[in-house]
Parts: C-alpha cells; structure tokens; sequence
C-alpha cells in the first residue's frame, strides 16, 4: 500500500478491481465501509463475478477476466479526453511534461526496439530526451508531441468506449458512468483509493495492471493524498514482511537487488544500481544504495566484511538468471534440483498446473515441509483416491516434516499491508514438537556450519564467516532479530552538523536509515527496518491509538516503513507552494521553515517550495512516472494483451500481438495451451471469505461455514449445459480436470464480447485432500503454467475451460 | 453503557408477576444490512462463545452454510439472490432470534421458566425447565427457534445474555469487521438506524426502512434494510403476527376460564349429590325371580 | 347362588370391562398430563410423570393407547348406542331425571341417551385429538407441519380436551350418582332391579319380560 488501512476512510470514491476485499480481507474492509458511512463515499466494483464487495457496491461492472488493462486504458482515454485530470499536479508532479527519445514509438501491439527473432525488447529507446548534461528535458506546457502527456493521450485514444466495451464485455453506458465517478476525483478536494490484489497480479500482465490505476492515479493527483494511493492489499500474514526482507531469489532485503554474474564487484553492482538525478537539484534518495547495501554486507559477515575486502560482497551468491517459484519448479521438473525446502508454503495447491508439480516434485530426492499444518504437498507421494490419484510405489522422494509453529504461537513482528510492522506476544504454546520457523533454520545452520567446518567442502567462507550473534546460536530470539534489522553503530558516529554531537555512539541502536554509512561503521539487516528497535526500545509494540489529525493517522501505534512515514509520496498532498491541495486534508505542509503536519514527510523536511525539488524524491527524475520508461519488461505504457488462454484467439487492440510478449512460458507449458474451440469458457480462479487459502480447511468452524468445493456458473451457462445447482459436473482445461459440484447462480452472468456470447466460470480454490472439509480437487489442476512478465506471477485469473454434468460425462 | 444484572419480568407457564420495580434499560441489536459484507464472522464468533460446532455439511448451491438454524447454529447468514427494480442484489440476512417484546415462544411455552424475557428485552430459553414440546417453534413468527436432535431441547440465540448480564456486547457483535452489528439501548440503536436510511435514501434506496415490526411489539434485535419496502426479499416475514390463534390457544385468560369450568364441574357435582343424593332403584322395585 | 344381591345380570362382559378399565387409564394418565401442559396450575403434576420432558414423551403415547383401545371398543358399542326415538323423550325430561323426578322416560335400552351422547361425542373428539396430537407431537411428527396449522392443532387440540374433560367429568358423577353402576363396571352384573329400574327396554331384551 502507498496508503495505509485506515486511511480508506479518507477517500470520496472507493475503487475496488483486481481484489475482492469484502471476502478477502473484512477486517480491512471496514474502512471502505467507513469511508462510505462516514465520508458518503462511492464504491465502484468491476470484477468477473458480482462479489460480496459488488453486494455492498454502488456501481458495479461485470468485466471480462484478463481484460483490466482495456478496462482502465479506456479510463486514462476518459480521463484525458474529458480533460477531467489535475492539472496542476500533472505537470508539476509526473513526468507528463518530459520529452520522450525520438525514436520511441508504438505500433501494433509492439514498443519500439522489438526484436521478433529473439522476442525480446531493446528498451533503449524508451528513455527521456537528455540535454547537455543528462538531464531530460521537459515541455511545461505539454504541447510538444513528444512529451509523455501527448504521447499518453496518443497511445490510449485507440481505448475508445465502444472497443472497450466489446473486448471487456462491460456495457458501454455502465463503463461511462463509472468513468464519471472516478472522474470526480480530478478536483483537489475529492480523492480515490484504488485497492487490488491477486486479481490484478495473477494475470501474464499483472505488474502493468497495476501500472495502469498508478497512471490514472497520477492523473487525478491522488498519489500522496490520504484517501488516495494505490493500495496492495497482501494475501498471506506475512507476505508484506516476507517481500521486505526479500526473501525472494532476485532480492535481498529492502528491496536491493540480489547481484547477478554481470556484476563481479561491489563497484560494479552499486554503479548499476545507483541512479544519477535526471532533473536539476532532484534529490533522488536511491543515491544512499551504498550506504544500504554496506550495511546489510556488515550485518550479514560482521567483523569478516571489511573495506579492503569489497565486504566480502564476493560471498554473496550471484543470480545467473531468476529463481523464480516457476523457474524452480521447471527446473525440478527437468529433474535439475535434487532437494527442495518448503517453509510455509504449499507450493502442489498454490502453483499452476498440479499434474506438473506432482511430477516434479516426485523426481526430487528429497522435501522437506516445514509448516504447523499437514499441507498437501507434505503428502503428495500419497493416493487419495480420485482427488490425487499417485501411484507411491514409483515415487523415490523421501519427504521430511518439520512441525513449525502458527503465529500465535511466537513472539514478533508481522508487516501488514499498510506497511506497518506490529509486534504481536505469543497466545499459547506450541503443540507437540511443533518450533518456531527461526529455530527450525537456525538448528539446521549451527548443524551444517559444523559440517563445513569439520569436512570443509566447496566453498566453506560464506557459511563459517556469516554473522550469527545470537544469545543461543540454535535459538535466535524474535527480539535479537528485529534489533539486527534495525542495525546498530559499530562505531561512534559524528554528526555532520554538528561535529560535537554523535547521531549514535558505538554498539547504539540506530533511529533512522538515514544514519547509515557505506564506510562500514553501520550495520542493518534491511535498511527499510532501521527505526522499528531504536535505543527507545521496540517501536514495533507502541500501541498508542491516538489520531491527533483525525485522518486517521496514529504515528504513535506500531512503526511503519519508511521512516514510520504511514503515507508515501505525502508531499505531494500539497501543491507546489507547500499548501494543502484540500483544507481539509492537511496533512504534511510548509509552515514557513520546515515540512510539517500530521505524517513524516516524504521529502527533505527543510527543501522550502522554491527551490523546487519535486515530491518523488525515490525517483531519478523526482517525480511520478506516467511513462515508465525501461523499468517494465513489455512496454512503458500499459497496453492490453489477452491472456495467454483467449476466448477470442486475436487481440481486438493490436492484431500483431496477441499476448504479452515478454511475459513468462516455458516451452512445454505452451504446449498445454487451450484454445476456445475445445474449452469455451473463461475460467478465474479466487478465494472465500469463509477459507484462507489451504490452511483453515483444517480448522472445524471454517470447515462447517464452507464445507465443499464448488464451481459458480451462471444460469444460463448452467441451462446451455442442463446443469442443475447441487449437481457433480466436470470442469476441463488443457491440463487436466477436476470433480465439483455446481453453484448456480444469478452473480455471473454472460458478457458480450465482440459480438458473441461468452460464459465466465468462477472457481474457489480452498479445498483439497487433506484438512475438515470434505475432500476436494485442488483448482490449480486446471490453471496454466504462464507467469507475468516482470514478476512471473501465475496468471491463475484467466483461462478456458469446458463444463459439463459429470454423469453425462461417464455414461 | 449500564447493564444491570438481568431482571426476569416475564416467563412461560407462569402465573405470579416477578417484581419489576427496577428500570433497567432495553438493549437491542441493530443489524446495519447495508453494511453487512456477509463475512460470517457473527457466525463463528457465536460457535466460538457458545460452543457450538455444527456438522461439516455440503454445498447445497447457496454460501449459506450449514444449510439452516439448529441447536448448534444460533445465527445464520442467509444469501438471497434477487433482482430488485431490475438490478441484481445479493441480499445477505443474519438470521435469528429478533427477542420480540411480545415473543410468540414464549406465549406457546407450557413449560414453567423455560422461557424468559429479560427486563432488558432479551428473550432466552432455559433448557434446563424445557420439556421439549416444541409449542416455541409454532409460536415464533419468525421460525427462529429449533429443537435439538440430542437432547430435544429448544435453542436459539441468547442475544448472549450471558456476556450482556456482566456489560459486555453479545460475541457477534464484537466480531463484526464492518460494523454491521452494533448493540446498545434500544433508543440509540434506532437513532442510530434513522440515521442511516438518510445516507442510503441519498444513494436511491428510496423505501429504505428499519424493521422493527410492531406486530409483536417491536424487537430487541432490529435490521437497516435498504429495500424496507420488501423485507421478504431478504427472507423476513413482511408483517409478522402473534396472531389470534396463538393469543387464543395460549391465552390465559380461556385457560383460567377453562380451569374454572372443570372446577365447576366438580363442584356442580358435589352440589347435585349434596341436593338429591345417590340415584337408587326404589326399594318398591322387588327382587323378581327370573 | 351365592351373591347376596340375589340373581344377577351380565350387564359389561369381561372384555368390555377391562377395555373400558383400561380406556380409564390412559385418560387419567393424558389428564393429568394435558392438564399439566394445560395451565401452570396444574404444572406440577408433570412430577408425578417423572418430570415435565418424560411427561411429554408419555403423554402422546398414551394417546396412541387412548385411540387404540377406545375405537374397537366404540366399534362393539355401535349397536346398543344407536338412537332411538325414545331417546329423544329421555334428553326432553332430562332436568328432572337429574332432579330424580322420574317421569315417562320411555323404553331406555342398554344405554340411556345420555349415555348415548357422552358416546358419540367421544368419538370425533378423540379422533380430533389424535390428529392434532400428532400435529404436535415431536420430534416425529411436527416438523412435517407449519407453524400456522400447529397453531391451529395446538387449539384444537385444547378445546377439545376441555370438552373431553366436561364429558368424562359429567360421566364420572354419573357413575357415583347413579348407584351400581361402578359396581357393574367392576363386577360386570348388576341386580335384575337395577336392570328394570334404569334400562327397562335393556332388561326387556335381556330376560324377555316386561320391566313393569
């Protein structure tokens, strides 16, 4: 979230797409209702199915699944040919005003430097147009036909109603009306909210969904308003946590890059990664990278990391390509990956194409589970009759459980949404063997260190010289951790004002990242983290509600990062000249001398208004990006492709270009690609209020208010196929097929797209052959092993299907 | 807010009057339909408090699970799926006990003390003195209550008197995310409610209304209900009745009457006798050999 | 013979007897018990029952006893409870038979119609109050029925006990006003001047000869 949860309240109009926060995260839910209570807020609900958001909804859109991109390009044409943007905000705080490369340009579903025999892109020329001295250049009036705000209008003109409308299937008049509504927010006192999850990312286009609602967002200035943002809502507690510590293969903590064999030396990894401001006098905070990464160097090797030896950057694993979950589990399959640990995670339920991963996961040599719950990929290797049909005897994998704890079992720190890091106290001890996943890790660590340490081996230095300060090496605490992420002083660190002062002395927590160095006197295990454990103590367990703005910010409760900044970007909630855009959302502001108001600002709190330093200060060019330049894999606009999967077989905007070329497939998965002739259907898969994902089918309460596994059809597909609600009918894609019964309803209905009928076929993927509720198939038996371009996220939300009567089937 | 312990002013099957010189305050549950999100979480807070676990049912083609109220599910989200004024509407109901100032249950009851109205309106059913008969079910308008397959006993909702009769708010209240469920006096409850039908008049739901039906006497569990004009939509009965049968089987006045007629019979009796004595065959009938 | 009454006759066989005896019974039992539910006056007979719950478990029960015995035994009463015309003289002098000023009540056959009225009045009341009964009765039968037609059956179900009660009240005081007819339901004889004196057109049928 750029936002936070409470600040839901602030927004005039809710706009809930790509998400479904009424089923998927009610607690947080009730801030949309408040803004609607509260703040008369309208809320807008597009989504393939009419959710419980869409029942509580004051405009709702039945959309084509795959199809947001066409949907919110159609806004940004509203958008820009209504002129309902914020001017003022447009050209003073994004990059509508700078001038592209001439030879950047667009034509049949393709950016510029398209390389068909390699289907890759050359990105070079998405780029500014530089002056002299490497500075983009800029067109304040926005006339220049080659400034992103003409190129922008250029690009989505092609977004017209009526296409929109015939590729989505949402009705002209309904789409226009909600054009109207988010519309409104173009005023400085009226801001939207847009809030999205999976059903944006788990598409082959997800990160430019996402891309899409920034743009508009940007356009209506409702970045760094409360009541605006574009707001993730996470799946998992503690999936916010788990990205910021990076524990994914191409991060490390604090979202810095993990280095890659193309950067041999420390030099060369901060070089690349360490941007040069593109406007005058920009502060482009990204500048401090050496600081973060010396620090986590010294976190991570200690005393080992020294300045003569690069900090041991040379220890650090380098990426040949991404270890993404899809890369790994195409590498398993090619029987490449002899071992697998899967910590809290049910990958045979949670990964596309079931039947794949059963295969790949029987040629490990071993898998090891480490979770509270007996999840189905701990028991893949066993039959359970026509829901997972294996035969044991041929599988070799030998498979270990590692009983681990569930949250409210340990102390710690959980990242919410909102970017807040809550400390919670552990409620009940754990079962049995159960220990918590630090304990698990650490056991295992001490256990292999001595390994190396008595047998040597292959490259023993980055395992015997990695730091490991902890009280009981076997045991590190949650506390000694938080306080290692936050960092400390390794030595006395004078205070560049004032040179009689020190920011911390030796062995100090520290306040602020801004206290790091890149000489090796700080160290911090995620940058972002520092401040959460100051020499003030746990700043993570403050539970002071106290809301002294009454915009619902409550610095003094928890910590948020940055900086426990609780809105990012909150600069620009005033205008140029440092005032409020809205009276009556004063929320950080120049009073003369200093940025001020109810949140930490995001800026340099002395910068006075004029001199001009712009509000995005994480960005090389200060402000917010409209055109992306090459920070995304296939293009720097947003631009509609069809899923993998199309019901259409061509792409109605770009008949070059069907689906995102740049995105993820293997070549054995695009075999196991279905067409509309043999599945007609559009398939999206999603979630219940009632079930978290795989787990609380293993909890009785859960198990008795969702009991069994159904697929949501329409009454009019259901009578096109003679299906009754109750009955047992067949769904099939590509990939295999799955047993469920079918619920007939009134939610879904049939769309119009491009001139023919088309069915929607909604699947709730929460049961499988273990846990309370009745057995079921797991979904993801049907969904296609296709991955989003820039995050390889799964497209789970659209693909084709066939249903039919099970016993029509069997006869 | 005050809660006072928790006066008994009415019970089944009992003829003294309990004392009623304390004023407590009358609460009541207001459920917000138009803030409602259909999460569930009444539902399991309530089998969480009362410990109450339902079986693992099936999917009958609806998200209403288990499939209908029982002894071990007091509260019960129903999903209605129903056009109204040519747009579709998911209609959720928390269903349940409404605790009508006049429950039907509580007339039919023939069982002493099995069912009592708190001075604060909660109507509760005491399993203890419940002979199972059932009479409750017939009484309800609202076909609230059900016997158990266990024990034959009647259940319903509590309005957890339990937490109230110490000052807390009943277990769903304190689940509910969204704010759907607020608890308080009954007049704040309906304040609060007016106040709402004007933010959901200006959203078009024209005939919103609270629905506290005075045909039996109001409730102490009230509904927001944006389409107020069709409450049968959502699955409530349009005007829920007593109704003259029940006020006559039940009645206590027919039964005092009732009682009074075999007493009189009785008494009618004595008298007779006492006036005319035993009907004899005279002694002139003589003993005639057959 | 030896019977100090001198010569007697069977006036209730032995079958009738213990039918009727038996009838007796299950009606004290389903009194006792519908009173109970009837009024919380009489609530705390439910004890003698074992408690108010195994009350409601014999009260149907015994209802379905009640019917059992009661309709072969009504059906083998028919005959003798057909209404003559003769009846119709006993209902017109009926105040004074009860002020035992004994005017021409006409040929009174084994039963007087009084007799005759308490009979076929029983026959649709127990039947009415087996239907209603099962209406009510759970768990079996009653969650096959509305709460609107339970209402009704419930009041049904209650009327007609009253009347039932009123009935058998006014029967019972007539078996202890009208001496040996307890006697005679208990012994199954009565004296041949009981005969003569209270059903002459019986007495007439039985021995052959004028009761005067």
């Amino acid at each position: 979230m750029t936002n936070h949860w409470v600040d839901i309240k602030n927004a005039d109009v809710v706009m809930v797409m790509g998400g479904n926060p009424a089923e998927a995260h009610p607690c947080g839910f009730k801030w949309v209702i408040e803004a609607k209570v509260k703040n008369r807020a309208r809320l807008i609900v597009v989504d393939p199915r009419f959710t419980r958001t869409a029942a509580v909804a004051d405009q709702f859109a039945q959309l084509r699944p795959g199809t947001d991109i066409a949907f919110l390009g159609g806004v940004i044409n509203y958008l820009l040919s209504h002129d309902a943007i914020q001017h003022e905000y447009v050209k003073a705080y994004t990059n509508a005003p700078f001038l592209l490369r001439e030879d950047y340009g667009f034509a049949d579903g393709l950016f510029s430097g398209w390389d068909e025999a390699k289907r890759t892109y050359d990105k070079t020329s998405w780029g500014y147009e530089l002056d002299k001295d490497g500075y983009a250049k800029v067109d304040p009036t926005l006339q220049d036909p080659r400034c992103v705000y003409q190129a922008m209008k250029r690009h989505y003109a092609r977004y017209t109603p009526e296409l929109v409308s015939s590729v989505t299937g949402v009705p002209r008049d309904g789409f226009l009306e909600i054009c109207k509504t988010i519309a409104t927010t173009a005023a400085p006192e009226r801001t939207m909210t847009s809030l999205y999850a999976l059903g944006w990312t788990q598409h082959s286009v997800g990160s430019q969904n996402i891309r899409a609602m920034a743009c508009i967002q940007l356009l209506l200035g409702n970045m760094g308003m409360p009541g605006g943002g574009v707001n993730a809502l996470r799946g998992h507690s503690n999936i916010q946590g788990l990205t910021d510590l990076g524990v994914m293969s191409q991060l490390l903590p604090g979202y810095l890059g993990c280095p890659t064999e193309k950067d041999p030396d420390l030099k060369a990894y901060l070089e690349k990664r360490t941007p040069k401001a593109l406007r005058p006098g920009q502060m482009n905070y990204w500048q401090n990278y050496p600081k973060f990464m010396v620090s986590l160097l010294k976190a991570t090797f200690g005393a080992e990391a020294r300045k003569e030896n690069d900090f041991r950057y040379d220890w650090l694993p380098k990426n040949d390509k991404t270890y993404d979950i899809l890369a790994a589990f195409e590498l398993m399959h090619q029987g490449k990956v002899s071992g697998y640990f899967c910590q809290g995670f049910n990958p045979l339920a949670a990964v596309p194409d079931k039947g794949k991963l059963t295969e790949a996961l029987s040629k490990l040599r071993y898998l090891v589970t480490i979770d509270p719950l007996v999840t189905e990929t701990s028991t893949f290797w066993k039959n359970h009759g026509e829901f997972h049909d294996v035969d044991s005897s041929k599988i070799g994998t030998e498979v270990f459980r590692l009983p681990s704890t569930c949250f409210a079992e340990e102390d710690g720190s959980l990242v919410n949404s909102g970017r807040w890091l809550q400390w919670h106290w552990k409620a009940a001890d754990p079962p049995g063997e159960a220990k918590s996943d630090a304990d698990i890790i650490a056991e295992l660590f001490v256990k292999v260190r001595e390994l190396y340490r008595k047998e040597g081996g292959t490259f023993p230095d980055p395992i015997l010289g990695l730091s490991w300060p902890y009280k009981i090496p076997r045991a590190p605490s949650p506390e000694e951790l938080a306080r290692e992420f936050n960092g400390w002083a390794l030595a006395d660190l004078p205070d560049p004002k004032d040179k009689t002062k020190t920011l911390a002395k030796e062995g100090e927590q520290l306040a602020t990242f801004a206290h790091l160095q890149d000489d090796g006197t700080t160290a911090a295990g995620c940058w972002i983290f520092t401040g959460c454990w100051t020499q003030n103590g746990n700043q993570m367990a403050r539970r002071d509600p106290a809301d002294p703005s009454g915009l619902g910010n409550t610095p003094g409760w928890a910590w948020s990062w940055p900086a426990n900044r609780r809105i990012l970007y909150n600069r620009a909630s005033a205008d140029p000249s440092g005032k409020p855009w809205d009276p009556n959302r004063r929320f950080v502001f120049w009073n003369g001398k200093r940025w001020t108001g109810a949140d930490v600002p995001d800026y340099r709190p002395d910068a006075a208004p004029e001199e001009g330093l712009s509000p995005f200060i994480m960005n090389a060019e200060g402000v917010g990006k409209l055109f992306a330049l090459g920070g995304m894999a296939e293009g720097p606009f947003p631009e509609h492709y069809e899923p993998f999967e199309t019901p259409l077989g061509k792409n109605p905007f770009s008949p070059r270009s069907i689906s995102n070329p740049a995105a993820r497939l293997y070549p054995g998965d695009r075999e196991k690609l279905g067409t509309a002739k043999e599945f007609p259907f559009v398939a999206t898969t999603y979630r219940l209020t009632e079930h978290f994902h795989y787990w609380t089918k293993h909890t009785r309460i859960a198990a008795v208010l969702q009991p069994e596994a159904f697929v949501e059809i329409g009454e009019e597909l259901a009578k096109l196929r003679g299906i009754r609600s109750g009955d047992r009918v067949v769904v099939r894609s590509r990939r295999g097929q799955i047993k469920v019964k079918a619920m007939v309803t009134k939610r879904i209905r049939p769309l119009k797209v491009e001139g023919q009928e088309l069915h929607t076929v909604g699947l709730p993927i929460h049961w499988g052959f273990e846990g309370l509720t009745k057995p079921g198939y797991l979904v993801n038996t049907l969904t296609p092993f296709v991955g989003d371009a820039n995050i390889q996220t799964p497209e789970f939300k659209a693909f084709l299907v066939d249903v039919q009567k099970a016993d029509v089937r069997q006869a | 807010m005050p809660l006072q312990s928790l006066d008994v002013i009415n019970q089944s099957a009992k003829t003294a009057v309990p004392p009623q010189a304390r004023h407590t305050l009358e609460v009541a549950k207001l459920i917000d339909v138009s803030r409602c999100i259909g999460c569930k979480a009444c539902q399991s807070a309530c089998m969480e408090w009362n410990d109450l676990r339902d079986e693992v049912g099936t999917m009958d083609g609806a998200y209403t699970n288990p499939p209908d109220l029982s002894d071990q599910t007091w509260t019960l989200m129903r999903f209605n799926e129903a056009e109204v004024n040519g747009t579709l509407n998911w209609l959720i109901l928390k269903d349940g006990c409404l605790h009508c100032a006049d429950p039907g249950c509580l007339k039919a009851c023939p069982a002493p003390g099995a069912i009592v109205q708190y001075s604060n309106g909660i109507v509760d059913f005491h399993q203890e003195n419940c002979i199972g008969c059932g009479y409750c079910t017939a009484g309800c308008p609202f076909h609230i209550p059900r016997l158990s397959k266990r024990d034959s006993k009647a259940y319903k909702c509590t309005l957890c008197s339990d937490r109230v009769g110490v000052g807390l708010e009943p277990a769903c209240i304190k689940s509910c995310p969204t704010q759907a469920l607020s608890f308080g006096s009954k007049e704040d409850m309906l304040f609060q409610a007016e106040h709402r039908l004007d933010d959901l008049r200006d959203r078009g739901f024209v005939n919103a209304a609270v629905y506290d039906p005075k045909g039996v006497g109001g409730t102490h569990v009230v509904y927001v209900l944006p389409h107020g004009d069709r409450p049968e939509a959502y699955g409530l009965p349009k005007d829920p009745q007593v109704g003259p049968v029940l006020r006559v089987w039940r009645s206590g006045l027919a039964r005092a009457a009732g009682v009074a007629t075999m007493f009189a019979v009785l008494v009618a009796g004595i008298l007779h006798y006492m006036r005319h004595g035993p009907l004899e065959v005279p002694p002139d009938e003589k003993e005639t050999k057959p | 013979m030896s019977d100090p009454r001198g010569d007697l006759i069977l006036r209730h066989t032995n079958r009738a007897r213990v039918t009727h005896w038996a009838v007796a019974i299950a009606f004290v039992f389903l009194f006792l018990s519908g009173l109970a539910l009837f009024h919380p006056f009489f609530f705390w007979l439910s004890f003698v029952f074992g408690g108010g719950t195994l009350m409601r478990v014999i009260h149907p029960l015994a209802g379905v006893a009640l019917v059992l015995l009661f309709y072969p035994y009504a059906a083998s009463h028919l005959h003798d409870n057909r209404w003559l015309p003769a009846d119709d003289s006993w209902v017109r002098h009926m105040f004074a038979y009860m002020r035992k000023e004994h005017a021409d009540l006409g040929e009174t056959g084994k039963y007087n119609a009084g007799q005759k009225l308490m009979f076929w009045s029983m026959v649709p009341i127990i039947g009415l109050m087996a239907v209603t009964g099962v209406m009510l009765w759970q768990p079996w039968f009653a969650p096959a029925f509305s709460s609107g037609a339970r209402r009704v059956a419930g009041l049904v179900h209650a009327a007609c006990a009253f009347v039932m009660f009123v009935g058998i009240g006014v029967h019972v005081y007539a078996a202890i006003w009208t001496k040996g007819s307890i006697d005679a339901m208990i012994r199954g004889t009565v004296t041949r001047a009981w005969a003569r004196f209270h059903h002459p057109g019986w007495y007439r049928e039985v021995t052959g000869k004028d009761a005067r």
